[in-house]
């Protein structure tokens, strides 16, 4: 083994634990505010509103113009490259809002899954091309960290082994030229929910994904305290008949991240998925009630289930702005509870309840 | 993916993960008793004491005979094959002495190195052939725990990628079939501090040797949760010129394992190489000391620094009896004292000085 050359200098590393450790502080997670104009597409044909730069613009301004009551509980927003560049109504930059809030300034740099050909559907994601180029501009416009998602499936023969190391090694690229230009890498290796799966199943499935990212990560020299995990809680697929306690699904989830996920990864912020947002909001909860050491911080980076009662609470309408706002603060609240293990839920079984769901003796 | 096929049933992980957690419960730490014979002639040429089957007995005998409240300090003993089948002077098993005393017994199952060609001078370790049965007879006579060292040394291209990743593999093979058994594997990939190469190359070697070695254990499907890990401290090399205090060694150490060991690993229990009494048991202080996260146990898994003083003190006559206990018990108490970060130096001016050492912002 060659002598090793430093990827990043005692500077360098102070400044992006810093920054990772500032996203994920006690009871704050993220607001995935990145829907690409396809994704945003489907949000509003929901609620009947025309898909138009103008309404994507109003309707990120009314999740940040929430007041700062969201300063406690959200630490990082990850925005689209086109809204990075929008403002309010007033001419004041999206971006500096929300820094003045105090909360830390993300941005979504992959661009979108293309096919493994030989593979059952499988996919991995493109973006390297130029991708150090495009983070040295995003951290100078203000980005202090970057989103990049990749895509696995379960079925009969996947995810292959191909998919599995593909994916993992591109994240791992993409981790390593963040990381040069000073922007914290979340590194999200989605492994979808369709699929009629049990809960057993997606957690084989997650902790062997999340070895081969360690791994890959471990290869390219990326620097772990400087950086989130983005992965898929461990549930059973949609389609399982199986129905599983939020603290069956927080023991499972746990489980898989203690035998893959080093310590000295500051923080795991949950994606929700296909969640409702009181599926998202006890889930978290329950994982951080979960009797078993976590030694990093478990939160969240919700896109859905932070968004979905303010989208329908606005429905395209200046006059419903306000009342939006305060559907997105309410969940906000709520998920930074969650992240502390604090949430009592929406008005049935409280905690204590919950709590001794848990199977003390289940091997996972 | 195929669909998973569970390697361990939820009693053999039950068993397993008991078995880890009673070796290193509440500070306790395991002596290495288990030299070949060959290992054995070097220590007792130093003392000028012939290597006969019956003086090895002998040794062994004081150390095992020694008060039953070594089993604060003392979680398990590993054996060498002869010694499991040898008694005391009454005739009872050395194997029946320490169960009694509620010490576990562990067995050296590798058998020996052999040689990489294509390498410079790098080797993986034999003993995979019948592995199995033996492991199952092991089992019958009382042994719960078993150990395989795997060597890479610095160097020249080494450990070149072929050494880690053999070595790796034959680790993961070793852990496999041993959980089939119901024993717990520890797991030793020790990098050699033999050579000039400072600290922070030790640890960057350590790093990417440990990664490797947890994505062979996940590969090999090994239940993290029912073994542990037998690795070097993070050091220079024995020629270098730079001098490095405990707090350094404890620091590079503590950061390599956070970065690459799951937090599902009950224990770590370091070897003590060519280190004297002291520094061995100062260093594992200082680990125990580090202000970084440490979510496994940091204990001790020491042959020469628990016993060489004893072997001194014993030179081959059976009158200084006592004088051995006492030096052994010294020494196992010191460590178990360390394994919490509760040793004070005689001399020294105590914990807090020590303490103070750690350069709170030292980026490795």
């Amino acid at each position: 083994m060659p002598h090793s050359y430093p990827a990043l200098s005692a500077e360098q590393k102070k400044e992006l634990c810093d920054i990772a450790l500032r996203i994920v502080a006690p009871g704050k997670g993220i607001l995935a505010a990145d829907e690409s104009v396809g994704s945003m597409a489907k949000r509003l044909s929901q609620i009947g509103v025309e898909n138009t730069e103008e309404n994507r613009r109003q309707y990120r301004q009314v999740l940040f113009s929430a007041d700062d009551r969201v300063k406690k509980c959200i630490g990082g927003v990850i925005f689209f490259h086109e809204t990075l560049y929008q403002k309010d109504d007033n001419g004041v930059p999206f971006v500096r809002t929300i820094q003045d809030k105090g909360i830390v300034v993300g941005i979504k740099v992959d661009k979108g899954v293309v096919p493994l050909a030989g593979t059952n559907g499988e996919t991995t994601t493109q973006g390297l091309d130029g991708l150090s180029e495009r983070c040295a501009q995003y951290k100078k416009d203000g980005a202090d960290f970057a989103k990049w998602r990749c895509v696995l499936k379960i079925s009969e023969r996947t995810p292959s082994a191909l998919a599995i190391l593909e994916n993992a090694n591109v994240l791992a690229r993409y981790a390593s030229i963040c990381q040069q230009n000073g922007i914290v890498p979340i590194v999200e290796p989605e492994i979808l929910p369709d699929g009629d799966h049990d809960l057993k199943r997606c957690q084989y499935v997650t902790e062997k994904v999340l070895a081969a990212v360690y791994k890959a990560l471990s290869d390219h020299h990326v620097y772990l305290e400087g950086t989130l995990l983005k992965p898929n809680m461990v549930t059973p697929g949609h389609a399982c008949p199986i129905k599983y306690s939020p603290e069956e699904i927080a023991m499972a989830t746990v489980t898989a991240l203690r035998r893959t996920v080093p310590p000295a990864v500051p923080g795991v912020t949950f994606l929700s998925g296909g969640q409702s947002e009181e599926e998202a909001s006890l889930n978290l909860n329950a994982i951080n009630r979960c009797p078993l050491p976590r030694p990093w911080a478990l939160t969240f980076s919700y896109g859905r289930a932070l968004q979905a009662s303010a989208l329908n609470a606005w429905r395209g309408q200046r006059d419903n702005a306000e009342a939006a706002t305060e559907e997105f603060i309410k969940r906000a609240e709520v998920n930074g509870l969650a992240a502390q293990g604090k949430y009592e839920g929406s008005g049935e079984d409280g905690g204590a309840a919950a709590q001794s769901l848990y199977i003390a003796n289940h091997a996972y | 993916m195929a669909h998973r096929f569970p390697a361990l049933t939820p009693d053999q992980k039950k068993e397993l993960s008991e078995i880890a957690q009673r070796i290193v419960a509440n500070g306790k730490g395991i002596l290495a008793a288990d030299e070949s014979v060959g290992t054995m002639g070097n220590r007792l040429q130093r003392i000028k004491v012939e290597n006969t089957e019956e003086n090895r007995r002998q040794f062994r005998e004081i150390l095992f005979t020694v008060d039953n409240s070594i089993n604060k300090s003392i979680g398990g003993v590993i054996l060498f094959h002869e010694t499991l089948y040898q008694k005391d002077s009454q005739g009872k098993l050395f194997r029946n002495i320490l169960k009694e005393k509620g010490i576990v017994v562990g067995i050296k199952l590798d058998q020996g190195g052999a040689p990489l060609a294509g390498t410079n001078k790098e080797t993986t370790i034999q003993g995979l052939d019948g592995l199995s049965e033996r492991c199952a007879q092991y089992k019958k006579e009382g042994v719960d725990f078993g150990k395989w060292r795997a060597v890479l040394r610095i160097d020249d291209q080494c450990p070149s990628s072929l050494a880690i990743q053999e070595n790796a593999n034959a680790l993961a093979r070793y852990a496999s079939i041993c959980q089939q058994n119901g024993l717990v594997p520890i797991v030793e990939p020790e990098v050699l501090p033999d050579g000039s190469h400072d600290l922070e190359h030790c640890q960057y070697v350590t790093e990417k040797v440990l990664a490797a070695v947890y994505k062979a254990l996940n590969d090999h499907h090994v239940y993290l949760e029912g073994t542990l890990l037998k690795p070097n401290m993070v050091t220079a090399g024995h020629a270098c010129t730079k001098k490095y205090t405990p707090q350094q060694v404890a620091m590079a150490t503590v950061t390599a394992l956070h970065r690459t060991v799951p937090a599902a690993v009950p224990g770590i229990c370091f070897l003590s190489g060519g280190m004297s009494e002291e520094d061995a048991t100062l260093n594992l202080n200082a680990i125990n000391l580090c202000p970084l996260p440490k979510p496994w146990k940091l204990s001790f898994s020491y042959g020469r620094a628990l016993q060489a003083s004893a072997l001194d003190a014993w030179h081959g006559k059976a009158a200084n009896k006592k004088a051995t206990q006492d030096a052994f018990m010294k020494r196992a108490v010191a460590n178990c004292q360390a394994a919490q970060g509760q040793y004070v130096h005689t001399g020294s001016s105590g914990a807090a000085a020590t303490q103070s050492l750690f350069t709170a912002s030292y980026t490795y």
